[in-house]
């Protein structure tokens, strides 16, 4: 096994009673007071996560805008400080990985990406920009992230952000803090109002005392996956995985078939012609229970397909998402294998958690 | 309550508590804290018959299932009803009202071969 990476932020997690485990060779913390009071407090007021573990790319150069165009099937934003949310794609048009895109200036982009994608997504996307010439940087080891996210978030980086508040979702904002420049973003991946932000590593410890003392609730992975499924975001390597287009994923409104050329776009043509056999849809258990990824999904007495992510959500029970037969409808009963019974589930379109954002 | 000093426990965690012919039968406080936040407990039927060992109950709490099993053979006769409303008894009182299930036991020499307070807590130190 590779050796085991630390965030910046892992001391801190540890004396704040963070309980840590391996993941996708990062160690972080799961829980610290408990899954249930973490996922209450950034339903109810503020948590905050250590995702430093995610990869900071940078893209510059006068074409670093119609490079982003061509690796994302949806339309990047260029306006100044707009986010994009989009899927790089294979030329199959099948999903590499989900990721944000951020508008510095016309010539400079960041792009947020997934933990386990980084060196990927990096060669990938450099790859592609040799025919754009455009520089494209992977500063992931430089930077540490902290979600911040709950109703009462951005009251609280407001304290430290004078005009955070005024921030518009899905936009960014370079700032300094603690003497140094970092960035803020409107983002987050619990379904509530909140913040991201960036600094350098040797600075990231001071922002999480800072908030510890404003009493934000600190959080681990295991909350932050309950809040993301119940908010219907897809979780790379699980939900979504180079087998699969972002159409089968339930991201159809990622695919923008219009745009003049994208790689993927004429797979994804192709395919969506002829339509998919399976999608990912939502249920939720008619009983109680907990779904796991790996359950099999039953209708009429019929194998039909397979839990993909599922969980015990404090606000909907047994929840779960997965690939479904194309043909069965929303609403219809199914049943989910677990642990050896079939438990009565009925098919829902995510996300289970609507709410200000 | 199910005194962990008169309780005897498995190496998977299991306690078993000798009333005459039975056993009650709960996770011991050392599992829950590792379990942490239980949020459904499947238990067993009433009348199935389980040998020692035999996996018979499943506690899932948000992040994880957890598999329990028998510490004795015999007749499962009762189950705690109480945990379908209040999964997370098992957390708060893994000794009294978080119990699982009660065996009538066919085997009581079982019993006997479990290890004492001392020698499970040395496992759990290693």
């Amino acid at each position: 096994m590779a050796e085991q990476k630390k965030t910046a932020l892992c001391t801190a997690c540890e004396k704040a009673g963070g309980r840590m485990v391996d993941f996708h060779g990062w160690l972080l913390p799961v829980q610290f007071e408990g899954i249930l009071a973490e996922h209450k407090a950034v339903r109810e007021t503020a948590g905050m996560f250590d995702v430093s573990h995610m990869g900071q790319i940078f893209v510059e150069g006068m074409n670093a805008w119609p490079f982003l165009q061509y690796v994302s099937c949806n339309n990047i934003k260029n306006g100044p400080a707009e986010g994009t949310y989009f899927h790089l794609l294979t030329e199959q048009g099948t999903i590499i990985d989900d990721a944000i895109s951020f508008c510095l200036s016309p010539e400079k982009f960041l792009i947020v990406v997934n933990a386990a994608c980084v060196e990927g997504d990096f060669a990938w996307l450099c790859k592609q920009a040799e025919a754009f010439h455009v520089k494209v940087r992977n500063e992931s080891n430089a930077w540490s992230m902290l979600a911040v996210q709950g109703p009462k978030a951005v009251e609280v980086i407001n304290q430290l952000l004078p005009g955070v508040k005024d921030l518009p979702r899905f936009h960014i904002s370079p700032f300094t803090m603690f003497g140094t420049d970092g960035y803020v973003t409107r983002t987050g991946y619990t379904g509530e109002d909140g913040v991201e932000i960036m600094l350098p590593n040797a600075k990231i410890q001071e922002l999480w005392d800072v908030l510890l003392q404003l009493k934000v609730t600190p959080c681990g992975l295991g909350a932050r996956d309950v809040l993301r499924l119940e908010a219907g975001y897809l979780l790379n390597g699980e939900d979504a995985n180079p087998t699969k287009t972002p159409y089968e994923a339930n991201c159809g409104w990622v695919v923008k078939l219009a745009k003049n050329k994208f790689i993927g776009k004429t797979a994804l043509e192709t395919k969506k012609e002829a339509g998919f056999p399976s999608r990912l849809v939502g249920f939720r258990l008619k009983v109680p229970g907990v779904p796991r990824a790996g359950c099999k999904i039953f209708y009429k007495g019929k194998e039909a397909g397979i839990v993909t992510s599922g969980t015990f959500s404090p606000l909907f029970k047994g929840i779960a998402v997965g690939y479904l037969d194309s043909k069965i409808p929303v609403e219809a009963e199914t049943e989910i294998e677990i642990h050896g019974r079939l438990l009565p589930a009925i098919v829902v379109k995510p996300p289970f958690y609507k709410n200000r954002v | 309550m199910y005194n962990e000093e008169k309780c005897r426990f498995t190496k998977t965690h299991e306690w078993a508590y000798k009333d005459g012919e039975f056993a009650v039968v709960g996770i011991s406080n050392h599992a829950q804290e590792e379990i942490s936040d239980i949020v459904f407990v499947d238990l067993p039927k009433p009348g199935r018959v389980v040998n020692a060992g035999e996996n018979c109950c499943v506690i899932e709490s948000v992040k994880s299932a957890s598999e329990i099993y028998a510490p004795v053979s015999g007749e499962i006769v009762a189950v705690n009803e109480a945990l379908n409303a209040d999964p997370a008894l098992v957390n708060r009182e893994p000794h009294a009202g978080g119990w699982l299930f009660k065996i009538k036991m066919t085997n009581p020499a079982e019993y006997d071969n479990l290890l004492d307070l001392a020698a499970y807590k040395a496992t759990i130190q290693k």
